[in-house]
Order: C-alpha cells, then structure tokens, then sequence
C-alpha cells in the first residue's frame, strides 16, 4: 500500500537525466545557433540605441517640448498637456531624467515590436477558429509563465543586455494586443461586411476599409494594455542588464535604500499614467463620429 | 452621367434549390422529389430554405418578392449576387450563369453589375456621407474625381444635399437609408438588389421613399429587385410581384393579378387587407361600349385606378363613365355600381 500513501514518481536517475538531456541539448543549441540568433536581432539592437541616443542626446526643454506636443496632438486636452509636462518637471527635478529616458525609449521600442507583430498575428487568428485555438493556449502560457523561467533561455541565447530584455518585456507584453486586435475584429458589425461583400470588396479592402477601422477602438485598447504591461517589466528587465528606472529599484532592493526605491517607482508610475493617458484619449478620438448621435 | 440607362440585363432564376444543413447534396434529391420540410428537418437534419424556384426578372422593371418571416425572401435576393451559394440551381443575370462564376469573376459581376441596399443600412460607421457613397467605386477603382462628381450628383437626388459631411450616427433612420440608396446608386450597376429596404422605416417615411424610388426609376430604368413583407409596398411598387412562402413561389404576377385573382387562401387573406381602389384599374371592371352610346363627361384614361372613377361618380351617381384608350377612342364605360363593386372583395 505504498503507493497510497506517497506519489509513485519517476525514478530518481531517470529524472536526472532527464533534465541533463534537456539541457544538454538546449547548451548544444546555443552553441551552435547562438551566433545566427544573435546576427538576426542585430537590427533590433541597433534600432534600441538609435532611439535611447536620440532621447539623451537631444537637449532635455526639445524632449520635452516634443512629449508635449505629441499629448497635445493626441489628446487636444490642455489638463493632459499640462499633466504630463509637470510629470516630467518633476522626474528630471529628482535627478531621474536620463534613466527615464532609457526607459522611454525601451518601452517605445517594445511598444513598436508588439504592434508590429501583434496585429498581423491577431489579424491572421481573427481569420481562422483553429488557428485561434492554437494560439489561445500559446497566450496563455505567455502571461502566465513566470518571466523568470523564460529568462533563463533568452539570456542563454543572448546573453545579457538591451536585446534579450526587449524580447522579455515583448513576450510578456504582447498577448493583450493580439487578443484585443482578434477580438475587435470578429466583433464587426456582419451586416457591414455583408455590404462589404455585396460591392465586391477584396479581402484587403475589407480589411483596410472595414474590419480595421471598426476595430480600431478595441485595438487601441490592446496597445494601451501592452504599454502597461511592458512597463510593469521594467524593474524584471533590468535584472538582465537593461538600464533605465528599474536598475536604481533593482539596487534599492539589494541595499534596502527605501528611498531611491520610492522615487524611481514614483516616476514609472509617471510615466505610465502619461502613456495611459495620451494613448486612451487619442483612442477616444477616434470614435469621435459615433459621438452625435441622431435625436 | 443620367442620361438615362438602356437596360437590357434581367435576371432569369431557374430551378433553385436551397438546402442548409450539414450535406445538402445528399438530401437533395430527397427535396427535388417533393419531400416536406418538417420531414426533411425532422429526419434528415436539414432546412429547406428555397424550392424548385423559377422566376423571370425583366430588364428595368421593378420585381418585388413579396413573403413573411421565414419565407425564404432574404435568402433568395441574397443568391443573385450570390452572397449565398445554391444548392442547385441556374442563375441567369444577363445571359450569364452567376452560379458558375469563379472568386474572380464574381467579384467583378458584383462591382460592375450589382449594388445592394440593405434592411438595416449597413453603412460604414467611421465614414462621412460623401466617403459611404463613393464606396462602390472607390472598390472598383475610379478615379477619386469621378467617384466624388458621381457621388455627389446622387447625394444631391436623393435629397441630401448639405449632408455629405455628417456622420451615418447624426441622421435619422430615413435619412440613413437615402445614403444607402445613394451609395448603390453611385455604383451604376444595372441591377439594384434591395432586401427590405424599407422595412426598418416608419410608415410615412416609407411612403415618401417609395416615391423617391418610383420617381428615380423614371429615368434610372435598373432592374431593381425589391424584397418586403408588405403587400400595400409590394402592389404600389412592383411591376411584377412574387409571392413567397415557405421557400416556394405560391404565385406570380402584376398586382391586377394578385389582387383580382389570388392563387389560393393564403394569398386570398392577404389581398383582403389592401385598399383596392388604389390598386385595381378601370380596365378589370370596365363593361364593353354598348352599340350607339354616346359618351357623356369627361371620359378617364386606361390605366387609372377605380379611386379615380369612383371620385368621378361620388359627384353625380347617375352617370356612365367612359374610359378610354391613350388616343381618346372608348374602350369601355363604368357605373356606380360595378366601381362600388371592385372596391370592397367578395369576403364582404
């Protein structure tokens, strides 16, 4: 009756090599494929220091007159203008402006990477059930997998630094904008498709003319999530060597500094309220003619 | 651009069948040999949706589909543009079998030869009046400059002028539907598909687009298909009217025809309903000119309505009206009481 009492569990040895195997076999990979994997995001890195260079390098008042203009154009509200400046006033008054920038420029950067594969995939999976089904479950394991575990591989494929850390952050980040992007497109209106169809439309042009704009509400919902949830990565990034804000926290945990720790976290939830913000008005701005509403 | 359209292309439906299910070509012989539709449904799983229907549209005249819920109206309008795919079945639009066309050619046959108003509008939300009317020829590819010169002549006849920035959210359901009408108008198409255009109107609404419809058609000559589920709307419009119910075509013909010779009970109770005087002409109940009559009054025209007539004799009840052909020559002459007579159905 032992096996009542205590799980009958694979024998130890064999468990052992088991996990030899796979790691084994996992360190022959990237030896062998390390480089080439490396070669292929070289692009991506190059990109990642074209934009932190661009944001330190260029006189703070010009960055700051730019993140204002561009709330302004999103939003055309003058509290969020003004919000957003005094936000920014305030980070650079507490000697935060540089690593702020770094992180900005992260965030822009797995911001683009998300969209930029996250609507054709969301797109492809709107198309098709049994590719959904397929994806569904791979999403799943995306936002619930501790990031830690996914670390592990990404750093032994890449080693430490920017590019790793965008591909970290991109994973965690990218399941709302491809959920949200498959859900607002199924969700058009049939009867508009219909009418779509009925005048000949192509699958392009349906998708440009119709199931795109009537999505974009939705889709715009996912980028604001993916911007959140990219930024709830900082602080887990900068233990695989990405600057910006999460460093001074990552070094307030290991010193028990309550303070630094307080002010950097302060200031990603800073800037986090002014990427909401931005991008959720421009999203309302969009739906700006289902606003008069015949009485 | 109106100059007004020499339509040769009608629509010629051929032994449609319609079958929806999980493997209609199995049960289809099953329905070609006249099983029922509960039997069908009950134990073979499927729903009949159209049987063996044979109607012949003709070039720029107005067909109404007439039928309630369920009729298999919306299925059958659907399938000249095949939007639905038959079972089994010809369609002939023009000569050509829509049936057989492939991805290609259908897409074309619907850009060139097709435009559709639908029950619920169906506008793009995101776009203004003038961007939802350009539609079916910025699909087709026109230049920007013929789509909005097009465009905005038709917003202009279907009087929505000073419209063309507003959003499909600012106007009223019938408003709405002026774009809808625009929008298919604009394509220049032959042939306009409308699946209960009306329906979603209110009643004085409806009447006034009717006229609309009846006024452009004057000059437009499409051959419009109208589906709907209103007798009153189907005789005021249709040139030729085909009565569907239960996915089978229970009658056809000119609306003389339904109202004066209802094929059976069913359409017998509908027709009960409707006001005749505005529907059944002086040429049904007229008597032959008796040798030596002289007409007296001013005479009325074929084709008028028995409401004409019975204003005429409300005013003075002893006359005997004379209709007449066109060049004025007498073809018949009218009392009060034959008039009277077609004015209320045999029920009564």
């Amino acid at each position: 009756m032992d096996w009542f009492w205590k799980f009958p569990h694979m024998n130890d040895d064999s468990l052992r090599n088991l996990k030899k195997t796979i790691d084994d076999g996992f360190r022959e990979f990237t030896r062998a494929w390390g480089g080439g994997i490396e070669a292929f995001f070289d692009p991506l890195r190059r990109l990642l220091i074209f934009v932190e260079r661009l944001l330190l390098n260029t006189p703070w008042p010009l960055v700051l007159v730019v993140i204002a203009a561009i709330a302004w154009f999103a939003s055309r509200r003058l509290s969020i203008v003004i919000g957003t400046v005094i936000t920014l006033l305030l980070i650079g008054y507490f000697d935060m402006w540089e690593d702020t920038m770094r992180t900005v420029s992260m965030i822009l950067v797995c911001t683009a990477v998300a969209i930029a594969v996250g609507l054709p995939v969301g797109i492809m999976m709107a198309r098709s059930n049994k590719l959904q089904s397929i994806i569904n479950p791979i999403l799943d394991v995306m936002q619930t997998m501790p990031s830690f575990v996914y670390l592990i591989p990404v750093v032994m494929l890449l080693g430490i630094g920017r590019v790793p850390g965008v591909l970290a952050v991109v994973i965690y980040a990218i399941p709302p904008m491809i959920r949200l992007t498959n859900l607002g497109i199924r969700l058009v209106d049939r009867d508009v498709l219909e009418a779509a169809d009925a005048f000949g439309s192509s699958s392009w042009q349906k998708l440009r003319n119709v199931q795109i704009p009537l999505a974009l509400p939705t889709i715009m919902a996912g980028i604001n999530q993916t911007i959140m949830m990219a930024l709830a990565m900082v602080v887990i990034a900068s233990m695989i060597g990405v600057q910006g804000l999460g460093q001074p926290v990552l070094r307030a945990i290991n010193n028990q500094y309550f303070t630094l720790g307080l002010f950097n976290g302060l200031a990603i939830v800073g800037i986090a309220i002014i990427f909401d913000r931005i991008s959720q008005a421009y999203g309302r701005r969009l739906q700006k003619h289902l606003e008069a509403v015949h009485g | 651009m109106a100059e007004p359209a020499t339509n040769d292309i009608g629509i010629e439906i051929r032994n449609l069948y319609k079958i929806f299910g999980s493997n209609p070509a199995a049960v289809a012989p099953l329905v070609r040999q006249g099983i029922s539709k509960t039997e069908l449904r009950d134990k073979h799983g499927h729903v009949l949706g159209l049987r063996d229907i044979n109607i012949s549209m003709p070039a720029g005249g107005i067909q109404v589909i007439m039928g309630l819920s369920g009729s298999g109206k919306s299925t059958l309008i659907r399938h000249i543009n095949r939007l639905i795919d038959p079972t089994m079945g010809e369609i002939l639009v023009g000569g050509e079998d829509v049936v057989k066309m492939d991805r290609l050619s259908l897409r074309q046959f619907r850009r060139h030869k097709t435009a559709m108003v639908f029950q619920k509008f169906a506008l793009l939300p995101h776009r203004s009046v003038l961007e939802n009317t350009v539609y079916g020829l910025e699909v087709q590819g026109v230049p920007r400059a013929k789509q909005l010169e097009s465009a905005r002549h038709w917003i202009d006849r279907v009087g929505l002028s000073g419209f063309e920035n507003s959003y499909p959210n600012q106007l009223s359901g019938g408003m709405q539907q002026r774009v809808g009408l625009a929008r298919a108008l604009t394509n220049d198409a032959p042939i306009m598909l409308m699946d209960e255009a009306y329906s979603a109107l209110d009643p004085l609404i409806r009447t006034d687009m009717q006229t609309v419809l009846l006024d452009l058609q004057k000059e437009i000559r499409k051959t419009i298909v109208f589906i709907t589920h209103d007798l009153d709307e189907a005789l005021r419009l249709g040139d030729r009217i085909a009565i569907l119910r239960d996915g089978e075509v229970v009658q056809q013909g000119t609306s003389q025809d339904i109202v004066l010779r209802p094929a059976d009970d069913y359409i017998a109770n509908f027709v009960k309903e409707v006001n005749r005087g505005r529907v059944v002409q002086v040429d049904a109940v007229m008597q032959p000119v008796a040798p030596g009559h002289q007409p007296v009054g001013e005479p009325v025209r074929t084709g008028s309505t028995v409401d004409v007539a019975m204003a005429r004799l409300a005013k003075e009840p002893d006359q005997v009206l004379t209709v007449v052909c066109e060049e004025g020559r007498p073809l018949g002459t009218l009392t009060l009481a034959a008039v009277a007579r077609a004015m209320v159905s045999d029920e009564h």
